[in-house]
C-alpha cells in the first residue's frame, strides 16, 4: 500500500473573530514521527485540530493524498486519519474492552453487524497497548498512564495510517509519557503508522521526532530534522529563552538546558529572557 | 496476535451484550406487569377471563366500560407517553453529556405545553392540530435557547440557565392562560402544569403513535453516533461522526418526541429528566441508554399514575406523582454538578 501525505497549503483557521493559524504551510512526512512544538497558544492544538477538519479552514486547504480532506466523507476520512484529542471523555462505568471498541466506529455501518474483523483489531489494540490484562475492568478506576494508554487503543483500534495526538503525555509522570512515547514510536516501527503529535517538553520532541515543527504566532517558524531545529538561536526566537544546546548522551539526540536568572554557575549566562518576537 | 485474546475480547462481548438484553428484558417484564395490573384492578377488580374477552372485541357488561373506556387507554397513552418522554430525554442528556440537559428542564416540555393549553384555551382546537403546533413550539423554543445561549459555540451550562429562565417564562405563560379561562376545572389545569393521563381516548394515543414511529425510529438509527458522541464532540468528530448534522436529527427527533406526548398528556414531570440516569444506573453505561431509558420511562408514568390513582391518600394526576419523585432529583444533580461538573 502506499503511504498516505498529509499537507498543509497555506492554511488559516480560527475561533469566533480570533485568528490562529495564519498561512501554515507544513508537509508531513509519510511514515515517520513529526512533533509539532511552540509557545501557548500559537496555534499547535488549532493546527491538529484543523488537519483532522475538527475545525473548518478559513483560508487554504488541507490535503490527504493529494485530495482535499473538506470534500471527503466523514467515515472514510476516519478510517485513513484518526485523532486523539487532549481531553476525551470516558462515560462513567464504562469497560477498557468496550472504550476501546468505539474506535470501530467508522467501519461500522448504521445497523451492521460486529464482525470478527473488530474483535481482531479490538484485541490487537489491547495487546499493542499492554492493556489486555485491564479489559474488563471500568475506565474510571484507571492511573492516568494506564487511562492514556487505553484512549490510545481506542485509536489504534480505528486502523488508521495516519494518527494525531494532541498533547498524549499531559499529566502523565515521566516514567509514564516515556512509556507512552515508546508505544507511539513502536507503533511507528512495526506498523509504519505516521504518527503526528503536539509535544510540551522539548528535549522529549527532539528525542522522539523524525521529524520536528516549531511553530510561533500561527505560522511554521521552522522543520526539519531536530538537530536543525533545536538550536539556540530558534529557542530564543519561539520561546524567548536564553538556552544552551548540548548532545543527550544517551540517545544523541539535541537536549535543551534553559538559562534563567537564577542559579546559573557559569559566567556571563544570567540572562534577561525577552517575549518572543 | 494471539488467538486466545481475540476469543477472550468477543467472548466478554457476548456477555455484556447478554447483560444488556437481560436488563431490558427485565424492564419490559415490569412494563407488562404494570399494564396488566392497571388493566385488572382499580375500583374494582376485573376478572382477566372478562378483560380477554373486552380486549377480543366481545361487550361485557360493566366491562367495557371500564376496561375498554378507562383502564386501557390510560394504559396505553402512559406506555407511549412514557416510552416518548424517556426516549427524548436520554437523547438530550447524551448529546449534551448532561443530566440537566433534559428538555423540561430546559424549557423544550414548557413551550409545547404553552403552545398546546393555548390552541385548547384561546383557539378552541383539538386532536392532530394541538400536536403539531406543540412540535412547533417545542422547536421553536429548542432554537430559542439554543440561540440565546450562542457564544463561540453552545457552552451545556449556559443552555440549561438560559432554557431554566425560558422554562418559567412559559409556565407563567400556561399559568396566565390557564386563569383567563373560567370554566377550567382543576384537574385539567393540572394536566397542564404537572402532565396526566386522565381521561385518555384511544383514538388521541394514534397521533402519538405515528410520531414515535417516526421520530423513534429516526433516533434508534443515530444510536451509535449518539453513543460516539458521550466521549466528547471532538473524539466523535475523530470517529467519524458528522457531530453537527447529528446534533439537528436527534434535536428534531427528541422535541418531536416530546412535544407529540406533551401535547395530549401535559408535560409529565421529570419522566424525560429521569429516565436516562435511572437506566444508566439499572444496565450501566456499556451499551446504548435509548431504550432502556425508553422502557424506564414508560414504567414511570405506568407505575407512578397507579401509585396517584389507588395507592396515596387522594387521588393525583401522574405528574404530581413523578414530580415528588423527580424534584429531590433535581436539586441532588445540581449540587452535585456544581461540585464536578459531572456527566451522566
Amino acid at each position: 500500500m502506499k503511504p498516505h501525505t498529509l499537507i498543509a497549503d497555506g492554511l488559516s483557521a480560527g475561533y469566533g473573530e480570533a485568528v490562529i493559524l495564519d498561512g501554515l504551510d507544513l508537509a508531513i512526512p509519510p511514515e515517520k514521527i513529526t512533533v509539532i512544538v511552540g509557545a501557548n497558544a500559537c496555534g499547535k492544538s488549532t493546527l491538529l485540530r484543523t488537519l483532522s477538519r475538527l475545525l473548518p479552514a478559513r483560508r487554504g486547504k488541507v490535503l490527504l493524498d493529494g485530495k482535499s480532506i473538506h470534500h471527503l466523507p466523514s467515515r472514510e476520512l476516519a478510517r485513513t486519519l484518526g485523532l486523539l484529542p487532549q481531553s476525551p471523555i470516558a462515560p462513567e462505568g464504562i469497560a477498557v474492552a468496550d472504550l476501546v471498541s468505539r474506535g470501530r466506529h467508522p467501519h461500522q455501518g448504521v445497523f451492521s453487524r460486529w464482525r470478527r474483523e473488530d474483535d481482531e483489531a479490538v484485541a490487537a489494540a489491547l495487546a499493542a497497548t499492554k492493556t489486555e490484562d485491564l479489559a474488563e475492568r471500568p475506565v474510571d478506576e484507571l492511573s492516568g498512564g494506564q487511562r492514556q494508554r487505553v484512549w490510545i487503543a481506542m485509536a489504534l483500534a480505528q486502523e488508521t495510517d495516519l494518527l494525531l495526538l494532541d498533547e498524549p503525555t499531559t499529566f502523565l509522570d515521566i516514567s509514564h509519557q516515556i512509556e507512552v512515547l515508546d508505544l507511539l514510536t513502536d507503533l511507528n516501527q512495526t506498523r509504519g503508522t505516521t504518527v503526528v503529535m503536539v509535544l510540551h517538553d522539548l528535549n522529549l520532541a527532539a528525542r522522539y521526532a523524525d521529524h520536528l515543527v516549531a511553530m510561533a504566532n500561527g505560522r511554521l517558524h521552522v522543520a526539519g530534522p531536530p538537530e536543525a531545529v533545536l538550536t539556540e538561536e530558534n529557542v530564543r526566537q519561539v520561546f524567548g529563552l536564553q538556552s544552551r544546546i548540548v548532545t543527550d548522551p544517551t540517545s544523541g539526540r539535541p537536549a535543551m538546558l534553559p538559562i534563567g536568572r537564577h542559579r546559573m554557575i557559569a559566567e556571563g549566562l544570567s540572562a534577561t529572557n525577552e517575549d518572543p518576537a | 496476535m494471539p488467538l486466545s485474546l481475540t476469543a477472550r475480547v468477543a467472548e466478554n462481548r457476548h456477555r455484556r451484550a447478554r447483560r444488556h438484553r437481560r436488563l431490558i428484558g427485565l424492564l419490559l417484564a415490569l412494563i407488562a406487569a404494570a399494564f396488566v395490573l392497571t388493566l385488572l384492578l382499580g375500583q374494582s377488580f376485573t376478572p382477566p377471563r372478562d378483560i380477554l374477552r373486552t380486549l377480543m372485541g366481545e361487550d361485557v357488561p360493566g366491562v367495557a366500560f371500564t376496561v375498554g373506556q378507562l383502564r386501557l387507554p390510560r394504559a396505553v397513552l402512559a406506555v407511549l407517553a412514557g416510552v416518548s418522554f424517556g426516549l427524548g430525554g436520554v437523547a438530550f442528556q447524551i448529546m449534551l453529556r448532561n443530566p440537566l440537559a433534559s428538555p423540561d428542564i430546559i424549557g423544550i416540555s414548557w413551550g409545547a405545553s404553552a403552545a398546546a393549553v393555548f390552541a385548547i384555551v384561546v383557539l378552541g382546537l383539538k386532536g392532530p392540530s394541538v400536536s403539531i403546533l406543540a412540535v412547533a413550539a417545542g422547536l421553536g423554543v429548542a432554537l430559542l435557547v439554543y440561540g440565546l445561549s450562542f457564544r463561540n459555540g453552545v457552552a451545556g451550562t449556559r443552555l440549561i440557565l438560559v432554557g431554566i429562565g425560558v422554562s418559567a417564562m412559559l409556565e407563567s405563560v400556561i399559568a396566565y392562560i390557564l386563569s383567563t379561562a373560567p370554566a377550567w376545572t382543576l384537574q385539567e389545569a393540572l394536566r397542564w402544569l404537572t402532565g396526566s393521563v386522565n381521561g385518555a381516548q384511544l383514538a388521541e394515543t394514534l397521533p402519538l403513535l405515528a410520531a414515535l414511529g417516526v421520530f423513534g425510529g429516526l433516533l434508534l438509527s443515530r444510536g451509535r453516533d449518539l453513543e460516539a458522541l458521550r466521549l466528547g464532540d471532538d473524539t466523535a468528530a475523530a470517529l467519524g461522526v458528522s457531530v453537527g448534522r447529528t446534533r439537528v436529527l436527534v434535536i428534531v427527533a427528541a422535541v418531536g418526541l416530546i412535544a407529540s406526548a406533551t401535547a395530549i398528556s401535559g408535560p409529565i414531570a421529570f419522566v424525560a429528566f429521569l429516565s436516562g440516569p435511572i437506566a444508566a444506573r439499572i444496565v450501566g453505561n456499556n451499551g446504548s441508554l435509548l431504550v432502556p431509558a425508553a422502557l424506564v420511562g414508560a414504567a414511570l408514568v405506568l407505575v407512578g399514575d397507579y401509585c396517584g390513582q389507588f395507592l396515596l391518600p387522594s387521588r393525583y394526576p401522574v405528574g404530581v406523582v413523578t414530580g415528588a419523585l423527580g424534584a429531590p432529583y433535581l436539586i441532588f444533580l445540581i449540587v452535585r454538578v456544581n461540585r464536578s461538573g459531572g456527566s451522566l
